[in-house]
């Protein structure tokens, strides 16, 4: 395990919007096999350093690594080159479109430039069979999908490409329980099969089930990185709300009911 | 781009059942030795989404001409019909060029200018300059097709808001129109040549319109034939085959009513021949190819398609240049039925009936205007509405005035149809 060079590494990650300075040399590392937890305060800059990453909106200074060696991510194309899929906050899709049509948007099955709707419509019906996502139709646009639908209907178009890193964005906001916990299933399958993924969200169960580290931003800033088998979720906290400026305070105090 | 299909339950293992029969669990009807009311129901399903809005257009086309005819009883005659046919061409081709860039969710409010502009161009070299008609023609729809390209260089890479520089567009187009004819007034183009003949030809042998009629049938019932086969092969749901012969009789029964009609006159019309050709191949790249997938996904959310990996700018300015581009073949259409290019008719392309004409078919068709929705398709409704109305208008000797104030109005209606199909199906959960 120990010889494995991350799969991603992110080192000195800096990006400003006009005069938010939302990500200052932030570093992360993520492992195949791996899940890691990015937590933080809203507009700590988790969304940015994950559009950094997919390309979206590329960081204006630092380095990122891919299995050991630098690349440059200018471009969403570029991530999904490299293996890297994305479950954005928002989720991304084209509400006019259908299911088969958002599933496959950039990257539709042709033959000569000619959609191959057929074979599009039996492989998103064998991935919502695979995924047991029970959707009234892949053909019915997304936008008659309940947000759960939609969220499920995103992670399984990341899924499709076989990437080897899954960015997540509060993937869980949306969801029911019983979606919540399906979805955690899903990371820990996808995982075991050594993705490496990346795990933002607010809520401290979810963290504490499937991550093995969790990573905190404050203010752009890293704000410590923790071991989840042996963090509390106390000090989790307190780095996220900057009670502690790094990881090694020990102070109890605030509980879940303080997180949104 | 939802298909409409009233099969949503599962492929062919669900045929088999032979139990009763309920109105949820039934099984798939087998031709026509299923249920009739079955049947009607299954089509009834079918129509009540996607296909509402075209039939009740089409419900609309039929009351307005039987209200010409009873006010004049030449309205339905072939020649007036067939004179129509030729007339919706030159908006209708302008139309198309406007469903691209609505499809983007954008306005392209410069077309009116920009095909008074390729019918000044194209006489102007022709004419005055003597150059070769081709050439000239070729060079007069590139003009468009580089206006576009200007707009859209503006809009995408500038961030020009697309209706600010088209409407700059617009005065600087028809300035330039102007400008160009400035120096010689109204120029008379050859009555004998290509662009003349555009609106002027018929295919006079009754078998010319019959095989498009027929062509356009067999090409319907194939692809759909087909599509079905593939789908059940499969295991997909698919369209069932009564189905496909109905809409394939009802496409039969309409375009040999045409075909006959047309023939009852001159002929089919050249100008009807290529608007069709125009409209099968448009539909044909939006629908079916990934570059058409990429123009719908653009409408329903630039950001979506962006982080996809689209490339949303040259997208973009692809679209205004088909608009200009076809604007500009709109432009020369407008040319031939006129055999002209005048400073009047340019004023009176720069003053925007072309325009609204255009962005009234296809509104009306059912392309909205909060992009994402609408097909090519949707045109040739719009515009044998709009057109139909104009010629009605003009056989009873309505004054410009009236028909300005009724056109502006059926505009208005079209666009409050749209913004109150988007909030129904916004509460329903649809785009
Ligand atoms: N496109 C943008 N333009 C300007 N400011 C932005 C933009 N995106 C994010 N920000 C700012 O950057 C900071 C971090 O935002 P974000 O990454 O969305 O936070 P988080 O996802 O952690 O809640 C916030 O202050 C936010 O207002
Ligand atoms: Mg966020």
């Amino acid at each position: 395990m120990v010889a494995h060079p991350p799969v991603l590494a992110l080192r000195g990650i800096s990006k400003r919007f006009g005069g938010v300075q939302a990500l200052v040399d932030v570093d992360l590392q993520v492992r195949a096999g791996e899940v890691v937890a990015l937590a933080g305060d809203n507009g700590a800059g988790k969304s940015t350093l994950v559009k950094a990453i997919s390309g979206v909106s590329p960081a204006d200074r630092g380095i990122i690594e891919w299995e050991g060696r630098l690349v440059q991510i200018k471009r969403p194309h570029d991530a999904h080159a490299l293996g890297i899929a994305t479950v954005y906050q928002d989720l991304a899709m084209c509400d006019n479109l259908d299911v088969v049509g958002n599933l496959f948007l950039g990257r539709e099955i042709d033959r000569v430039g000619v959609l191959d709707e057929v074979e599009m419509e039996r492989r998103a019906r064998d991935l919502m069979r695979a995924l047991s996502i029970s959707i009234p139709d892949v053909r019915i646009p997304v936008a008659a999908l309940s947000a759960g639908q939609r969220q499920a209907v995103a992670i399984s178009r990341s899924l499709m490409g076989a990437p080897k890193v899954l960015l997540l964005d509060e993937p869980t906001a949306a969801l029911g329980v019983e979606q919540t916990s399906h979805l955690l299933d899903l990371i820990e399958e996808v995982r075991d099969h050594g993705m490496a993924i990346i795990l933002i969200s607010h809520n401290m169960g979810d963290i504490k089930a499937v991550a093995d580290r969790v990573a905190v931003l404050r203010l752009g800033r890293n704000n410590g990185l923790f071991d989840v088998s042996t963090v509390t979720q106390e000090q989790i906290i307190s780095a996220v709300t900057g009670a502690a400026d790094n990881a090694v305070a020990h102070r109890v105090k605030g509980d879940e009911e303080a997180w949104p | 781009m939802s298909r409409e299909r009233p099969h949503r339950d599962g492929g062919p293992a669900g045929a088999d059942g032979a139990g009763p029969v309920t109105a949820d669990s039934r099984p798939r009807p087998r031709g026509w030795s299923g249920n009739l009311r079955d049947y009607a129901l299954e089509v009834r399903g079918s129509v009540r989404d996607g296909e509402r809005g075209p039939l009740l257009v089409i419900a609309g086309l039929i009351v307005i001409w039987i209200v010409f005819q009873a006010l004049d009883d030449k309205f339905l005659s072939p020649r007036n019909l067939s004179n129509l046919s030729v007339e919706i061409v030159g908006t209708g081709l302008v139309a198309v060029g406007i469903v691209f860039v609505l499809l983007i969710r954008e306005i392209d409010l410069s077309v009116g200018s920009v095909s008074g502009l390729a019918g000044a161009a194209f006489a102007v070299l022709n004419v005055n300059q003597g150059v070769p008609e081709w050439l000239a023609v070729i060079v007069a729809v590139a003009v468009g097709m580089a206006v576009g390209a200007f707009h859209g260089f503006f809009f995408a890479w500038l961030g020009v808001p697309a209706f600010v520089v088209t409407l700059a567009g617009l005065l600087i187009w028809n300035g330039l129109t102007l400008y160009l004819l400035g120096a010689s007034g109204t120029i008379n183009i050859d009555e004998e040549g290509l662009v003349a003949s555009l609106t002027s030809r018929h295919f006079g042998d009754d078998l010319a319109a019959y095989a498009v009629a027929a062509l356009g049938t067999a090409g319907y019932f194939l692809a759909a034939h087909r599509k079905r086969s593939r789908h059940r092969a499969a295991g997909m749901p698919y369209r069932q085959t009564p189905e496909i012969w109905v809409r394939t009789g009802v496409l039969a029964a309409v375009s040999f009513t045409a075909a006959y009609t047309l023939n009852r006159f001159q002929g089919l019309p050249f100008a009807l021949l290529i608007f069709l050709t125009v409209l099968v191949v448009s539909d044909y790249v939006l629908r079916r190819t990934r570059y058409g997938r990429r123009v719908y996904a653009l409408g329903g959310g630039v950001e979506a398609a962006r982080r996809a990996g689209i490339g949303v700018e040259r997208v973009r300015v692809a679209m205004f240049m088909v608009s200009g581009t076809l604007a500009a073949f709109g432009g020369l259409f407008v040319a031939s039925g006129l055999t002209s290019a005048s400073p009047t008719t340019a004023r009176a392309a720069g003053s925007g009936m072309l325009l609204i004409n255009a962005i009234a078919a296809a509104v009306i068709g059912g392309t909205s205007l909060f992009g994402g929705r609408g097909s090519p398709w949707s045109v040739l409704l719009g515009v044998l509405v709009i057109q139909s109305i104009a010629s009605g208008m003009g056989l009873l000797g309505v004054e410009d005035a009236v028909q300005f104030m009724i056109t502006g109005g059926v505009l208005l209606a079209a666009v409050a149809a749209d913004a109150l199909t988007r909030r129904t199906e916004a509460r329903r959960g649809r785009p």
